[in-house]
């Protein structure tokens, strides 16, 4: 039944179909008072009725000389439409170059290790670098971070902040010799200013600032990055229900995939690790399941290899399977040492 | 209906429930999200306020000049803390200065307040505590009335059961604001898990009879070995009661965290340490397809501890502190810290508690800081702070 398809309150439903209003057609050349008086409810209410089944109609005629799809884009327009987007980079080149150049705004980034590897290290350093100005091929924009941990502390992101700032200044003097008009007029109490910190403690309250972001992005238009470190937590206490749960989160995945979309910043999520029983052993595996798995765009894995740090994209439209090393220093995520020699030596 | 109910249904099922339409529903939930959502500050607002309303920018100094350099001033407020190591390190005594520390006045370094010691393995010696005291502090102890006063605010309770424990952890919620408690410590949370050991007790018995060298006699029944490896023991036999995979603490570690961040206290907890079976995960999917190099890694884990509680748990505390011992030396590493670099530091216990023997960690690569190793310590200590052989 066509009625049955519009979002209308399950009694205003019910009364149509008992009046015998099954199909939209039924109701296309209706005036309000005429099914006010067959519903017996008001005219407003009538009126609302209607209009909501006009739009429904609508949407199923084509229209001529418009798109095909309401709301699609083609492929060559979102071509442009990445390269107008710059990336945010993690001050690894190794990493930025497996990434394609930085974590990509428009799309939400997953990235999962084991407890010591440097993934809050690695959030405090994106929401710091979203910040470098456009003048040194940064964004210039602000961050959100949302901490259901409370591994967020400001000393360090203190550090990474002036560690930045003096990175800055550096490539300043090597760069530009006649900067007199350029010059970095940074603070690092300004970078700690741009960045807006949640603490939230449940996953009720998870869900809600999930839906509450849209509506702050709007306020705030320059922020380009959300950092949600860990997504996990709140989801591994003690849930009775894991349809319940799978359900929760895919929503709020489908929720941040539309806020990256629609507001073109980048999302990164956090992931802890778990132990899974795969082909006669255990394995690590990332966390949350393997309906999760699905549903973020691109994912990162952060192991230890021998003495040193690496990461490996484990799932990506885009990029190719690679592995990087990095290390994570006082300056925060850097190159890794042996990196370093190799630069030297060039 | 509850705001836990109202953002976990789906849109259809509220229309149902509230029988109204689409937009009257997702207007509902918008509104119910933006009041339910934590508000927000700036990171720069929230070192502004940390450093002006708290104890060194929210930090309870150890008295350990590197450690606390490494940790940016000392124990952090408002996160958990956890100390692990295999059984007789030094965890317990750690604890007890740290106790002693926040009860002492601020003009002494201390945080001046209460001090909630939850002694699961009835471990706590007040006489112990006391003679730290009296050895590190000598100038405030040997006022007439202050040991009694600083120990008094240290309390000391004893759970006989973990549902016991659960319902103190809600009533100490509602103290904490009450008591001026500036400081909780969990000692340990692991025989939690384990059911409580039976040799708790038997053992502090056995412990104190040693100082005061009176020959012990053995109940045939009890098959012991040597004195000299009876803190192993005790300890494998708590472990081989089986400390499950699964975390079974979910609610307690979500718990025990708000408590932390509402009150803005340190949490210290202390963890006990099993050896890693051969089946133990520890790589990645992509990792076994691509390197089969697994024989050898075997035989490296083979002779390696690990902490107990699993790998959730791992997640939960933010800071991880390991005690080990490698040729005899005892080492305390900064094993999992956002603020600090991977250090490890030599140290003793001597009669005035935990004291490092360098003040410059010595930094390690490589998953090694995360490792524990027993290598050749000497396991009682008894109380006139000499090592037993």
């Amino acid at each position: 039944m066509e009625v049955g398809r519009l979002p209308i309150s399950a009694s205003q439903r019910g009364k149509l179909i008992s009046a015998g209003y099954t199909t939209l057609s039924s109701l296309s050349s209706l005036s309000p008072s005429d099914l006010a008086l067959d519903l017996r409810i008001s005219d407003n209410e009538a009126a609302e009725i209607l209009k909501v089944a006009s739009l429904g109609s609508r949407l199923d005629e084509p229209e001529g000389g418009r798109a095909i799809v309401n709301g699609a884009q083609t492929a060559w327009d979102m071509l442009h439409e990445d390269e107008m987007f710059p990336r945010i980079t993690t001050s690894c080149l190794d990493l930025d170059n497996i990434l394609g150049g930085g974590i990509n705004c428009k799309e939400v980034t997953e990235i999962g290790g084991v407890p010591g590897m440097g993934k809050t290290q690695l959030g405090i350093q994106l929401a710091v670098n979203v910040q470098i100005p456009v003048d040194y091929g940064g964004l210039g924009a602000k961050a959100i971070y949302i901490d259901t941990e409370g591994s967020f502390m400001v000393e360090r992101v203190l550090q990474i902040a002036e560690a930045c700032i003096e990175d800055m200044t550096e490539c300043n003097g090597l760069l530009r010799k006649d900067f007199q008009a350029g010059q970095l007029k940074m603070h690092p109490n300004n970078i700690l200013e741009n960045i807006f910190y949640f603490r939230v403690c449940s996953y009720t309250e998870q869900i809600a600032l999930t839906n509450y972001l849209d509506k702050f992005i709007s306020e705030h238009k320059d922020v380009k990055v959300v950092i949600v470190d860990s997504v996990t937590f709140h989801f591994r206490q003690d849930f009775d229900d894991m349809a319940l749960r799978t359900r929760l989160l895919s929503g709020i995945a489908l929720k941040l995939m539309k806020l990256a979309k629609e507001h073109g910043l980048a999302v990164v999520l956090l992931n802890q690790v778990t132990t899974k029983y795969i082909e006669g052993s255990f394995q690590l595996t990332l966390a949350l399941g393997d309906s999760w798995s699905h549903s973020c765009t691109n994912r990162v894995i952060l192991y230890w290899n021998g003495n040193e740090r690496y990461a490996y994209i484990d799932k990506s439209p885009s990029l190719r399977s690679a592995s990087a090393p990095y290390s994570v220093t006082s300056k925060g995520i850097r190159n890794s040492a042996s990196t370093c020699k190799r630069i030297r030596m060039m | 209906m509850i705001m836990q109910d109202a953002l976990s249904l789906t849109e259809f099922q509220l229309m149902e429930l509230l029988d109204v339409g689409w937009a009257e529903v997702t207007s509902a939930v918008a509104h119910i999200s933006a009041i339910v959502c934590p508000p927000y500050q700036s990171a720069l607002s929230l070192m502004e306020q940390r450093v002006k309303n708290e104890h060194l920018a929210g930090h309870l100094p150890t008295g350990l000049k590197g450690l606390d350099e490494a940790l940016c001033g000392g124990i952090p407020f408002g996160v958990l803390t956890e100390l692990v190591g295999p059984a007789g390190i030094g965890k317990t005594q750690f604890c007890l200065k740290l106790s002693l520390l926040a009860s002492l006045p601020s003009s002494y370094g201390g945080l001046d307040g209460h001090v909630i010691y939850i002694d699961v393995e009835s471990k706590f010696s007040s006489r112990r505590l006391i003679e730290i005291g009296a050895k590190s502090f000598p100038e405030i102890f040997l006022m007439k009335g202050m040991a009694k006063k600083m120990s008094g605010r240290i309390l000391v309770w004893r759970p006989a059961s973990l549902s016991e424990f659960t319902e103190r952890l809600q009533q100490i919620k509602v103290s904490l604001h009450q008591n001026e408690v500036k400081l909780l410590v969990i000692d340990s949370m692991a025989a939690l898990v384990s059911g409580f050991s039976r040799f708790g007790s038997i053992f502090k018995e056995i412990k104190s009879t040693i100082s005061l060298a009176l020959p012990i006699v053995f109940p045939k029944s009890l098959p012991l070995p040597s004195i000299a490896n009876f803190t192993d023991w005790a300890h494998s036999r708590e472990c081989e009661q089986g400390i499950p995979r699964q975390h079974p603490l979910g609610w307690h570690v979500s718990f025990i965290k708000s408590l932390a961040e509402f009150s803005r206290i340190p949490i210290v907890v202390t963890n006990q340490v099993r050896s890693q079976s051969s089946d133990e995960a520890c790589q990645f999917s992509f990792q076994v397809q691509r390197w089969k190099e697994t024989k050898e890694d075997h035989a490296r884990y083979g002779s390696h501890l690990v902490a107990a509680l699993g790998v959730h748990w791992a997640h939960a505390v933010t800071i991880r502190l390991v005690l080990e011992a490698k040729s005899g030396q005892r080492f305390l590493k900064v094993s999992k810290s956002p603020i600090s670099a991977p250090l490890a530091f030599p140290f003793d216990i001597t009669a005035s508690g935990m004291s490092l023997l360098s003040d410059d960690g010595i930094e390690l690569t490589g998953p090694d800081i995360n490792a524990i190793h027993s290598q050749g310590h000497s396991d009682i200590i008894n109380f006139t702070g000499e090592s037993l052989q």
